[in-house]
């Protein structure tokens, strides 16, 4: 059984997943970066203390499942979230669900996620897919990161939902209720709460380690790597950063290239031409993340590793969040 | 980043897919593209791996030491610590480190062996011996 869906690529597999789940049930203006930037995905949080992965916990975008959640509330689409104890029982309402035609999301662990290459397999549990269909034992699997449409048997599906540690996902499936009609006017609003949201996340948030003073906070601290946690580890922890920042579902530059898209998107709706100046300071952000990428893998292959290059690896977050704050502010000063 | 500029370099994940870009194209406007790799982040990701395949080779020779059961060597071969494992077994994590002592693992009865058999995806015979076969 196979329900009408098309499969779409997307940068970032939550943001793809609620463009699609959005698209399926009649929201046509929806694009990835509007349901990022709708959702206040844009985020800079290096949390002190937590290890992941035997290196720093950095994040470049918002807590997981917070980005469907608020597009959908934005949208005023209502909202179906489900978590399960039996595994049985997350099997059988998800039959319900293809029985009823309705492609769902699912969060999943990508550890024991077959199609996905072996060096990309941690122990992450936040990952997003959609299921449109069972054919024999397989369901019909639409991955956002992947070109093409795949598949799962039941077994390698019920072992990802409920993949374990760390933000567990409990088999938890989600879906917006539709048919939906959603008016320019509404996307429109939509999008001035987004930014006024992602404005506050970054210029107002408590704490020293997260928003744009987390950038500079981390740039700071990168300086003294070197000394404190020697040569061999500060260049992990610098892979660690690069990966965060780059690895499946970005976009590139940390989310900043998208968050750019997503304002030149919003012009169409909203004729101010201080988006596209704006903008334009987030590509020139994204930028910055990437020469500040290339700087360390300069450390971590060991071509470079003096105080020198580490400095300068600190300086280009520190300039990174001036340019950030700059920019925020701005958006904060619109008025809408 | 301009559309121009897009890395097509070899990574892992260019065997399996290409990758969505968010790029500028000669006029400004933001368009998407797709990636094979960016060789910046494969040595990130290469230099993660060989970490870990330093941990697990150190495992090893901690197990053939006698210094720590075969648990251990799974551990880092699955990148699980005991929280995760506590989890995926239902053991408590007082116990896992209590079975990380060769002389405590010898003694596991065959339902607690099941349970890190299946949490570390292997059989009962290679939790033992360390023979694994796959790629």
């Amino acid at each position: 059984m196979k329900v009408n869906f098309e499969h779409r690529q997307a940068a970032h597999c939550e943001t793809g997943v609620t463009t699609s789940l959005l698209q399926n049930i009649g929201v046509t203006q929806i694009t990835e970066p509007l349901a990022f930037g709708i959702g206040a995905g844009l985020f800079f949080a290096h949390i002190p203390l937590i290890k992941i992965n035997n290196g720093p916990a950095i994040a470049f975008r918002t807590l997981p499942g917070l980005i469907f959640k608020r597009t959908c509330n934005a949208l005023g689409i209502p909202v179906t979230r489900k978590k399960f104890r039996s595994k049985e029982e997350a099997a059988n309402f998800l039959q319900r669900q293809i029985d009823a035609g309705n492609p769902v999301g699912c969060q999943v662990g990508v550890y024991y996620l077959p199609y996905f290459p072996k060096e990309y397999r941690f122990h992450f549990n936040a990952h997003n897919l959609i299921v449109f269909g069972k054919e024999g034992d397989n369901y019909l699997v639409s991955d956002p990161i992947m070109e093409h449409a795949t598949s799962l048997s039941s077994y390698e599906l019920e072992r990802v939902r409920f993949a374990k540690g760390a933000l567990a996902p409990k088999g938890q499936i989600y879906y917006p209720t539709g048919p939906a009609h959603v008016t320019d006017e509404q996307i429109k609003k939509a999008i001035i709460k987004g930014i006024q949201k992602n404005v506050r996340n970054m210029l107002n948030i408590p704490g020293w380690f997260a928003g744009v003073k987390g950038i500079a906070y981390t740039g700071k601290n990168i300086k003294k790597w070197r000394d404190k946690l020697g040569l061999k580890t500060a260049g992990l922890y610098l892979a660690q950063l690069v990966r965060m920042q780059e690895e499946i579902g970005t976009g590139g530059g940390g989310f900043r290239y998208i968050y750019a898209a997503f304002l030149q998107q919003a012009y169409a709706y909203i004729p101010n031409e201080q988006l596209l100046e704006i903008s334009k300071e987030f590509t020139k952000a994204g930028d910055m993340w990437r020469n500040a990428a290339v700087q360390a893998a300069g450390i971590y292959k060991g071509r470079l590793g003096s105080q020198e290059d580490f400095d300068v690896m600190g300086n280009y977050l520190i300039d990174i969040a001036v340019i950030e704050r700059n920019a925020f502010t701005a958006l904060k000063n619109i008025k809408w | 980043m301009e559309q121009k500029n897009v890395p097509q370099d070899e990574s892992a994940l260019g065997k399996v897919t290409r990758e969505v870009c968010y790029v500028t194209d000669e006029n400004g406007n933001y368009v998407t593209d797709l990636s094979t790799g960016w060789e910046v982040k494969k040595d990130a990701l290469d230099a993660a791996w060989k970490d870990i395949d330093g941990r697990i080779a150190a495992a090893m020779q901690k197990v053939d030491a006698s210094e720590a059961s075969p648990l251990l060597f799974f551990m880092e071969y699955r990148l699980m610590d005991i929280n995760i494992l506590s989890d995926y077994t239902g053991l408590w994590k007082w116990q896992i480190k209590r079975h990380l002592k060769p002389t405590v693992f010898k003694k596991l009865s065959p339902s607690t062996l099941q349970k890190y058999a299946e949490a570390f995806n292997v059989s009962i015979d290679s939790l033992k011996s360390m023979h694994i076969n796959e790629g």
